[in-house]
């Protein structure tokens, strides 16, 4: 089938916009404030209309494949290739970057947060953009590391000057932990290049991600290569997820950074982790992944419980959202630890649902904070209903579908994370997956335990005198407008969730074939 | 024979320019002596032709095989006459505001250039000598220039006295060498060490321990780098930059040409005291970076780490001679980027330095504001240095890192004791944006207007950094094209 020059460039305009916005951002005196965000406002949306175009021109019975792609040369002399695409399972990622990064920059019409510098806040969350989205789309080992690096040094800056008291600190962890975990990762890239594929012809290397995966798949690899290099990618992934024990940047990062660079981090970045596993180091190192499968979830099991006991200990409000999501990627490398279909589906559908719920908790804690000044729940000292009503309401919805109700977005991919580790792929050992499945279970209570119990201290009983003087605005139009789609999308995808479920479906099934052959 | 004139053009015009600027200096009246940097320029320019002029002329070899233009030889001239330029045009408001003979030090700055553009033509062992000489000796001069500065006398007199030491080091080796192959050609020592058996084989290999002690010294690595902190620190800034650019590339230049052709039958020798010898340089660069608060001193301890990166291809030689070119087109591509970043690190903190002359960290403070594209620049630089993206020096690392794994035993283990490296580094390389973008500086100041020609320096290396990022093919390409040369 040949592509018409729309579906070659598509990727590729769609991707590189908000960099290019940022180009502009930058010849803009800053005087001109207004500009400047209406600027990245016009930008992202007209990024995020690229991304619904190819979502619609999408065909989503070849989901399985990958379509609109471009692969030209890039790096001659390795070998290293620009080659784009997108597929079932890079389809609804690569759509709720555009998605979230229009919300942000609408959140940040109304609102930078000091000390200001517009510009420079601006130009840099849409470099973040661009980072975040090429990951889904990058099928060249070079460039697929380019664009995961990319999002490093802006998240950096984000934190360190827009944060809140402790940012430098929280912004030189998150920076160190991840570079960390990535350089071994890189090598491990690097292994695969020597070790893997050679084209006939030329009898040069590739780090072409489809070919390494066929070679890969097809039992290319030894299997004491597939051990040391699953570890050293695994090990890149695993920080970013961040799996426990290598969780510990996660907190810091997410409660000192500003509301976008949260709703960011957690809405999109974790998922560039969870991604890696499902699109590389699984199908590329099946030997790898079937070993490494029950320490993985363990891991995930652990990091469940583990998350919610550390989320009831929370005093930080905003702290507390941040260690949840430990919990609910924990779920969501559970799914992948099962190596089954299901499970995968669930990993998936579990870090869309995530991104959209726990973006919108981060948009609601900021804005908490922007009228009590204060993150503390004692301090808040709850009566938010009487105070807020939307708000307050709008709080209990999302925190309800975080802590998994049935019919809300957050349900699904908790539930089918821990169906498939009732009967994990028939290599893995059931009796101990049945024990993650229990280990899960248990920490679904915790979950709504910890979010209820939130909801208590915050929302309900008297409010303190104090802030009834002060009084306060109940939700903004701004609000309503960045809030909207991610409420909505929390109620639909809770209903239909064969909307993901059907795109990824095609896609998974090949991963999964190809690492149980 | 008659003399390829063509060939040495480009050392003819750099030594007519270090005349020229000799003579004009004692016309030049005293509230004019900054004109030297020009025809000093115009020169360095003029010889940047010459080398244009040999591209694509293939390979010229003059003095019976001493001196051969090929591929690495104009790659690496047309590189130190960028390096030059660089050089030229952020010591010129430096030097004449800061009360410098200013004829003199432009006479030795050119002199020493002479110098890097002789060595990578250079293909035997006497050339080499001299090329070497001729970087270091005006180096001394130029590293205690500050002379009223105490610290200055104390950099340059060290400077001096292990360079001296060395050298002799390392002219004993080579005389040991030519007594041993009665050859000083490269090529012809190469098939003159094989031969060798018994003891005569363990003198030669004592002999190029001593050879490697000379340039060891000129590229800082342990445990010869002592000199390099204090020598940055008293030196004047831009000297610095010389030092940490183009003298460190020019060992490196002779480096390469001496393991890779001349000692490469012996690598299986000296290959684990490289290994050796790049991890100790990166690790005490590194921790001790961490510690430092004046930025040419922590430019001084990042360029010894560096200097292990740069080491690193070298412990991977062995008898696979593909794997070998590989090796030297990685280090090659890795000088060349390393270069573009530290030039332009150097010059940002040369007009810093106008400003708050003590260079500590914390005088960066608030330059986001002062001097936003000054911040800027110096950010990308930082971040260069440190090898992450979006900037060239990713492609840097990228590419040894390449080697390493590719060349199996070792190299994989190497290339995992360099990422933990680059890990670290990131922690003193971020002091720097840190200082300039988080924190404010302690009294207001106002805008201030960034020297022009230091400008276009900290612009263009922006530009280069940012460019070789988005298509580092030309960067290898030209890493390719020196690795042929010698295979």
């Amino acid at each position: 089938m040949t592509e018409t020059t729309w579906q070659q460039w598509a990727i590729t305009i769609t991707t590189f916009l908000p960099i290019a916005g940022a180009i502009v951002v930058l010849f803009v005196p800053k005087e001109q404030d207004r500009m400047i965000r209406g600027l990245g406002v016009v930008t992202t949306a007209l990024a995020f209309c690229g991304a619904i175009a190819i979502a619609i021109g999408f065909d989503y019975d070849r989901s399985g494949e990958l379509q609109f792609v471009k692969d030209v040369s890039w790096i001659p002399v390795i070998g290293a290739r620009y080659h784009v695409g997108i597929d079932g399972i890079s389809m609804p990622l690569f759509v709720l970057t555009f998605l979230l990064g229009l919300l942000c920059a609408i959140y940040t019409w109304r609102y930078v947060p000091p000390p200001g510098r517009t510009k420079a806040f601006v130009a840099l969350t849409l470099l973040l953009i661009t980072g975040m989205a090429g990951t889904f789309i990058a099928f060249d080992l070079i460039l697929f590391f380019v664009f995961w690096e990319l999002v490093l040094v802006p998240m950096y800056f984000l934190i360190g000057v827009w944060g809140s008291a402790n940012r430098q600190y929280a912004s030189i962890k998150f920076f160190l932990y991840t570079l960390f975990g990535s350089v071994f990762m890189l090598l491990g890239f690097l292994a695969l290049y020597f070790s893997g594929p050679t084209d006939p012809v030329t009898g040069k290397h590739t780090f072409d991600l489809l070919q390494i995966t066929t070679f890969g798949a097809g039992g290319g690899f030894t299997h004491t290569f597939q051990l040391i290099v699953f570890g050293a990618i695994a090990l890149g992934f695993a920080v970013k997820v961040p799996m426990w024990p290598f969780h510990t940047w996660l907190p810091d990062a997410h409660t000192e950074a500003p509301t976008i660079g949260s709703v960011l981090l957690a809405g999109i970045m974790l998922k560039m982790g969870t991604y890696g596993f499902v699109r590389i180091a699984l199908p590329v190192l099946p030997e790898g992944a079937v070993a490494y499968a029950p320490w993985i979830g363990a891991l995930a099991a652990i990091a469940i419980v583990y998350a919610a006991l550390a989320c009831l200990a929370q005093k930080d409000l905003k702290r507390l959202i941040a260690f949840s999501s430990v919990g609910h990627m924990g779920f969501v490398m559970l799914g992948i630890a099962t190596l089954t279909t299901i499970g995968i589906q669930a990993a998936i559908f579990g870090m869309v649902a995530h991104g959209v719920i726990t973006g919108m908790l981060f948009f609601l804690v900021g804005s908490i904070y922007d009228r009590y000044h204060t993150r503390e729940i004692s301090e808040i000292g709850g009566g938010m209903s009487e105070l807020m009503p939307k708000m307050a309401g709008i709080f209990a919805f999302v925190a309800i579908a975080s802590l998994g109700l049935p019919g809300l977005a957050g349900f699904i991919g908790e539930f089918m994370s821990l169906l498939s580790s009732f009967s994990p792929a028939a290599v893995l050992n059931v009796g101990l997956y049945r024990t993650f499945m229990v280990v899960g279970g248990i920490g679904t209570i915790l979950t709504a335990g910890y979010f209820l119990w939130m909801l208590q201290r915050v929302n309900q009983g008297e409010a303190p005198l104090k802030w009834k003087e002060h009084g306060f605005r109940d939700i903004l139009a701004v609000e309503w407008v960045s809030w909207l789609p991610l409420l909505t999308l929390t109620l639909l995808l809770g209903i239909v969730p064969s909307i993901i479920l059907e795109t990824t479906k095609n896609g998974v099934d090949l991963i999964v074939h190809q690492v149980l052959g | 024979m008659p003399i390829d004139h063509h060939a040495l053009l480009p050392v003819e015009i750099v030594s007519a320019t270090i005349l020229l600027v000799l003579v004009v200096d004692l016309f030049l009246p005293a509230r004019a002596k900054e004109a030297s940097m020009w025809v000093g320029l115009v020169g360095i320019l003029a010889a940047l032709g010459a080398v244009v002029s040999l591209i694509g002329g293939g390979e010229r070899t003059v003095f019976g095989g001493a001196y051969v233009v090929d591929a690495f030889t104009l790659i690496f001239q047309g590189f130190f006459l960028a390096t030059a330029v660089a050089v030229l045009l952020i010591s010129y408001r430096y030097l004449r505001d800061g009360g410098f003979y200013q004829g003199e030090y432009y006479f030795l700055l050119l002199t020493s250039f002479l110098g890097c553009v002789l060595m990578p033509a250079s293909r035997n062992l006497l050339m080499l000598f001299l090329a070497l000489e001729l970087v270091s000796a005006p180096g001394f001069l130029m590293a205690a220039f500050r002379k009223s500065d105490i610290k200055g006398n104390e950099g340059g007199l060290k400077f001096f006295i292990i360079g001296v030491l060395s050298t002799a080091v390392m002219l004993y080796g080579m005389s040991l060498i030519y007594g041993l192959t009665s050859s000083l050609e490269l090529h012809a020592i190469a098939n003159g060490l094989s031969t060798l058996q018994g003891p005569h084989e363990t003198l030669a290999k004592v002999a190029i321990l001593f050879v490697v002690v000379g340039f060891a010294f000129k590229v800082s690595a342990v445990p010869f780098q002592f000199w390099a902190p204090d020598t940055y620190e008293g030196a004047p800034v831009p000297v610095a930059a010389f030092l940490g650019v183009a003298s460190s590339a020019a060992g490196f230049a002779g480096l390469l040409q001496l393991m890779f052709v001349a000692f490469v039958g012996q690598a299986s020798f000296w290959a684990p005291i490289f290994a050796v010898l790049s991890v100790l340089t990166m690790t005490l660069g590194n921790l001790v970076a961490l510690r430092q608060r004046q930025t040419v001193r922590l430019l001084a301890y990042s360029g010894i780490a560096q200097s292990g990166y740069i080491l690193l291809p070298f412990a991977l030689v062995s008898a696979d001679a593909a794997v070998n070119q590989r090796a030297f087109q990685a280090t090659v591509s890795y000088i060349l980027i390393y270069a573009v970043m530290n030039i332009g690190a150097f010059a940002v903190a040369t007009a810093v330095a106008e400003r708050r002359p003590s260079l500590q960290i914390e005088d960066f403070a608030g330059l986001a504001r002062i001097s936003p594209l000054l911040a800027i620049a110096m950010t990308a630089f930082m971040v260069s240095l440190a090898g992450v993206p979006p900037t060239g020096g990713f492609w840097g690392k990228l590419a040894i890192f390449a080697v390493a794994i590719e060349r199996g035993g070792v190299g994989p283990w190497l290339a995992a004791v360099m990422v933990v490296n680059s890990v670290i580094s990131v922690a003193y390389y971020f002091s720097i944006p840190r200082a300039m973008i988080f924190d404010e500086a302690d009294e207001d100041e106002a805008r201030v207007a960034t020297p022009a020609l230091i400008g276009v320096v900290a612009g263009l290396a922006l530009l280069a950094v940012v460019a070789i990022f988005i298509l580092p093919n030309a960067i290898y390409r030209l890493g390719e094209l020196s690795a042929l040369a010698f295979g």
